[in-house]
């Protein structure tokens, strides 16, 4: 239902904004937007996944330059880029066993959990740079490859991004593992009635939602070539954006991974539509913001007169 | 047109939320000085009518007078201010205040003064504290137990010094004692000329309490009579339409001497103190005691859902039985239905099937862990006919089902897994009288089958007439388990009070 809506949101936008420029429908055009969302699209399925079990994380994306800030600095050190990577990633994991620790264990909350780990996670990634970007020309073309490259014209990063969502969606459709993090999200309680182990399930979903942050921090490093301490400041916003979007809700056990990756498209395709009609870069933000209060605000009617 | 005794006249009230109309046609008179019962199963429109009474819904169509004068309630504070006070089944108080601020929060809301007299204030709660309990203004209400915040909602109406008082099953939660007390200052309320509307599953209670009966069947309202005119079968009969064979079903014949489950000098931190019993194959053991007294969390301690402080499970075969964790007591065949549904029951949001097949997923699923749709249709199909479950369809989300049917489907989930030890916490709380009956010969037919079934219930009408055998708790310890003819409403209140009788089993 919220897909079949959002599809045609983005239907009827393709078919104004080819009308109204003709550079729209190119396939360079097509390109450029495709990619603009598809490596922060990884993390908004790691993000549906989290608020389907009943958490969020707003470290989301520190966590992500984390994972370029370390792969980057051991590279540097001399580390194969490969190796690098995964330990880079390794790192995101760490955060995210960290927070679901503090949650599951502790009592925290996400919210505030997450809130910390966003000015330590970030602070970190400082103090591994001390400041300064890392420039990373120097990657293996093999390398390079995920980021830069392309299979019959069509980048890497995008048939990356589409082999994540297809797997997540029939996963989180018929695989158990999955299912328990919709009970666990529904109804704590019930689930813990029904003889599944609540905190292991929060705790492997933070887990997962962190990692493919990191996943994504490679990509955008080997994409960008440097690995900039600053990077991915305010990316949380807009991949929770998706999220909800996407018809996820924040109490729990609802959540779409089809619907999130349409809504990351929509916020992407509205930002690019802007640019291609010549408005203001910074109406950018406003704007991201106002389809989210109205999402958010037609969901919650339509649900009160049901 | 108006009966001159009438306070307050529903003529010909329709409601109707898109499709659905809960109410069609109800009419409806209370008349000062009475205690009048409203009786429906559920889903028969109570909740809706007392919800127009109080102003919380509109009505589509008919009248409504007060006093004999047409009126229109625009909302729940217009109703407050013409005398009308509604306690809502569920509690819905600020926990984080005290007591005397949420008794007299209407009043500290239409007070036009910028300061609160605090002093003023508590002194005026207690007041109406002590009619029914000895609950501190002071106490901070989250700290108190249910049925004190229950206790606390009603004095929360009776501060508002209404003329007619809506309560709906105010007694869920109360002790004995504590029913008691609310009874005899309802009397008092009434005799003082206050009309009471009093909505309750315990045929006992309306018997016992009330003056006057209205049956709602269907969104209509069948009669209206006098309490004392009528038998309990009759009762039933106007509560449902037709006549239910026995409301309860025969007590097993003769239960095995097989045991399923030995309990011995079982404990759980302070809440529950050295119990030891057995649970037979083919019996259903009642467990009862009031609330507090440990029968939850006895549940809790044995299937792995709460802490175990010393004492031993054994199950069948004779070994000791110390499941690390709840999947491994459901694993050995021993389940536990929650007590709340609301809360623990079902999943909302999830339909039937999911919220049927949540308990053993691998029972439904294929290689590699794949949740398999058909073995999961064809599981909550069976389960949802033999439990009757009235629904639009197994995708249909569960919190679209009235409450009995929620409870059945709670009851479906455990029973997904065919377990040989059954442990069920207030299985019939809030369920209709008909879906209650079914519950009943349902859990017959399980023990007849060679289930072992124990059953928490605080209903004592209940206990008496399901249970082969009942243990009864107080404060934490066994006070005794009775048997045979000794299954008394007596002994049960007895025992429950503290007060041992020679053991007899």
């Amino acid at each position: 239902m919220r897909e079949s809506v959002l599809f045609l949101i983005i239907a009827a936008l393709f078919i104004a904004m080819s009308f109204a420029s003709e550079h729209f429908l190119t396939w360079a055009n097509m390109r450029a937007w495709l990619l603009s969302f598809s490596t922060e699209g990884i993390v908004v399925v790691g993000m549906t996944l989290l608020i389907i079990v009943g958490g969020i994380d707003l470290s989301v994306g520190a966590t992500m330059c984390l994972a370029m800030v370390v792969a980057g600095a051991l590279f540097l050190g001399g580390m194969d880029p490969w190796s690098a990577s995964l330990l880079g990633i390794a790192a995101t994991s760490l955060v995210g066993a960290l927070i679901g620790f503090c949650v599951t264990r502790i009592g925290l909350s996400y919210f505030i959990t997450t809130l910390a780990f966003f000015g330590i996670v970030r602070g970190v990634c400082f103090i591994i740079t001390q400041g300064t970007p890392l420039s990373l020309f120097s990657l293996p073309a093999e390398f390079k490859f995920i980021g830069q490259g392309a299979i019959f014209d069509i980048p890497v990063v995008i048939l990356i991004f589409f082999l994540v969502v297809a797997i997540a969606d029939f996963l989180l459709r018929n695989a158990v593992i999955l299912r328990k993090v919709i009970y666990v999200g529904s109804n704590e309680n019930a689930a813990n009635y029904s003889g599944i182990n609540v905190k292991k399930i929060r705790l492997w979903t933070t887990i997962l939602c962190a990692s493919l942050a990191g996943l994504a921090g490679i990509i955008f490093m080997s994409r960008l070539g440097v690995a900039t301490p600053s990077f991915g400041l305010g990316s949380e916003l807009n991949i929770i954006a998706a999220t909800v979007i996407g018809g996820a809700s924040l109490t729990g056990g609802k959540g779409s991974i089809l619907g999130a990756t349409l809504g990351i498209a929509l916020l992407s395709l509205v930002t690019s539509s802007m640019i291609l009609l010549d408005i203001s870069i910074f109406w950018q933000d406003t704007i991201r913001g106002l389809i989210l209060l109205l999402a958010v605000a037609v969901d919650h009617l339509a649900n009160k007169h049901r | 047109m108006f009966e001159a005794s009438s306070l307050l006249q529903i003529k010909n009230i329709s409601k109707s939320f898109g499709p659905v109309k809960p109410l069609i046609d109800a009419s409806f008179d209370l008349r000062a000085g009475e205690i009048h019962a409203l009786a429906g199963s559920n889903g028969a429109g109570k909740s809706t009518l007392m919800n127009i009474i109080s102003g919380v819904h509109k009505h589509n169509s008919g009248d409504i007078y007060l006093c004999g004068k047409p009126i229109e309630l625009k909302s729940p504070q217009d109703a407050i201010q013409r005398g009308i006070a509604h306690v809502h089944q569920e509690i819905v108080l600020c926990p984080d205040v005290s007591v005397a601020e949420n008794v007299l929060m209407t009043q500290i809301n239409s007070d036009y003064s910028f300061f609160i007299n605090y002093s003023k204030l508590k002194k005026k709660a207690l007041q109406t504290l002590r009619l029914i309990t000895d609950i501190s203004p002071e106490t901070i209400t989250g700290e108190l137990s249910i049925s004190k915040q229950q206790l606390v909602e009603i004095c929360r109406a009776l501060a508002m010094d209404c003329s007619i008082l809506i309560l709906d099953e105010p007694t869920a939660a109360l002790t004995q004692k504590e029913t008691l007390a609310l009874f005899k200052v309802l009397r008092h309320l009434r005799d003082q000329g206050m009309a009471i509307i009093y909505v309750s599953h315990r045929m006992s209670e309306i018997v016992d309490l009330c003056d006057r009966i209205t049956f709602l069947r269907d969104g209509q309202t069948v009669s209206t009579d006098n309490v004392v005119d009528l038998t309990s079968n009759e009762i039933v009969y106007k509560l449902i339409g037709r006549k239910i064979e026995a409301i309860y079903p025969g007590k097993s014949q003769s239960y095995s001497e097989d045991i399923l489950l030995r309990i011995e000098g079982l404990c759980s931190e302070k809440k529950v103190q050295n119990v030891s019993f057995e649970l037979k194959r083919g019996e259903i053991l009642g467990l009862t005691g009031l609330v507090g007294s440990g029968r939850s969390e006895l549940l809790q301690a044995i299937c792995g859902l709460g802490p175990r402080t010393g004492g031993a499970v054994h199950l069948s075969e004779g070994q000791a039985f110390r499941p690390k964790d709840y999947a491994e007591a459901i694993a050995a065949g021993m389940v536990c239905l929650p007590e709340s549904r609301k809360t623990s029951g079902v999943f909302p949001g999830l339909s039937i099937l999911s919220n049927i097949s949540s308990m053993n997923l691998s029972q439904v699923s294929r290689a590699y862990h794949f949740i398999d749709k058909h073995k999961e249709r064809d599981q909550a199909s069976a389960l949802g006919e033999r439990l009757r479950v009235k629904s639009a369809g197994l995708k249909q989300n569960v919190v679209e089902l009235s409450g009995g049917n929620q409870q059945k489907v709670a009851i479906a989930r455990v029973l997904s897994v065919n377990p040989d030890i059954l442990l069920l916490d207030e299985p019939t709380r809030g369920v209709d009288i008909s879906a209650k009956s079914e519950i009943h010969h349902l859990l017959r037919d399980l023990a007849d089958s060679g289930v072992g079934v124990l059953v928490v219930s605080s209903e004592l009408d209940e206990v008496v007439g399901l249970c082969d055998r009942v243990m009864v708790m107080f404060e934490g310890q066994k006070t005794g388990i009775l048997s045979g003819r000794d299954v008394t409403e007596d002994n049960i209140v007895k025992l429950a009070s503290g007060i041992t009788i020679k053991d007899v089993h």
